[in-house]
């Protein structure tokens, strides 16, 4: 798996790529954690490169989100999220939780 | 009938979910059913090493595939503590975020996107788990 991150101004544009899976879920744990300790909590993660997603890397997007709209500071969009992807996060429910959309420049200008 | 046995940690999914992608092509499953069965399996083995194993590199993950005319069968076998999927909290998948934990997905992902799932344990055997992913034309 790899982990890309930009910062804008007002947010951050994350890119993750390959298996999101239980051995390599704690690596985007710990790269959107280095993001929101710095007090930053708008990201938008990219997931289209993602070929695989278990329960471990759901979970990890679902702990990430709280952090993120705590105090209503912010949120995780996502977005480019392929096919298989969307079927794991729709079977667990998780679809109404996160804003998903199709681009990333629209995320960014809106988050 | 294909077997192959891999080390007890999740470093081992990678190549345990090409093992299974080649299986299940070769069943015949059509492309989003070798994703669930590769998320099913997954899944399963996560539980194998979290569950049974109670932590990485303490046993290994013996998986059999029987393919047939009506689909895969998938048998995953190890020797680690007996598996109760009662004790495995039924995730909430509706609610507030704050409420929702992600807790029992795994089982929960098994049970929905395979045709059968089956615990078995004896002293000598250890668990066995078997799924059945069917064809689509096979389904009754």
């Amino acid at each position: 798996m790899e982990i890309t991150t930009q910062q804008y101004k007002h947010c951050d544009l994350v890119w993750v790529s390959g298996r999101l899976d239980s051995a390599t879920s704690p690596q985007l744990a710990a790269a959107l954690q280095a993001i929101t300790d710095t007090g930053r909590f708008k990201i938008v993660l990219d997931l289209s490169a993602v070929e695989f997603i278990s329960s471990a890397g759901l979970r990890i997007l679902i702990h990430a989100q709280k952090i993120c709209k705590r105090y209503n500071r912010g949120q995780i969009i996502l977005t480019n999220v392929p096919q298989n992807v969307y079927a794991a996060l729709d079977l667990a429910g998780f679809t109404t939780l996160f804003k998903i959309m199709n681009d990333n420049l629209t995320a960014v200008g809106n988050i | 009938m294909r077997s192959c046995t891999f080390p007890g940690r999740y470093e081992s999914l990678t190549k345990i979910a090409s093992f299974i992608r080649e299986a299940a092509r070769e069943a015949g499953l059509d492309s989003f059913s070798i994703y669930t069965v590769e998320t099913a399996v997954d899944e399963a083995c996560t539980n194998i090493i979290e569950h049974s194993y109670q932590g990485e590199n303490k046993g290994k993950i013996d998986l059999s595939c029987k393919i047939e005319r009506s689909g895969l069968t998938i048998i995953l076998r190890d020797d680690g503590i007996p598996f109760d999927p009662e004790q495995v909290p039924t995730p909430r998948l509706e609610g507030p975020l704050e409420e929702r934990q992600g807790r029992g997905l795994g089982l929960y992902f098994m049970r929905e996107l395979m045709d059968e799932v089956r615990f078995d344990f004896d002293e000598k055997t250890g668990n066995i788990l078997t799924m059945v992913k069917y064809k689509e034309k096979h389904k009754g």
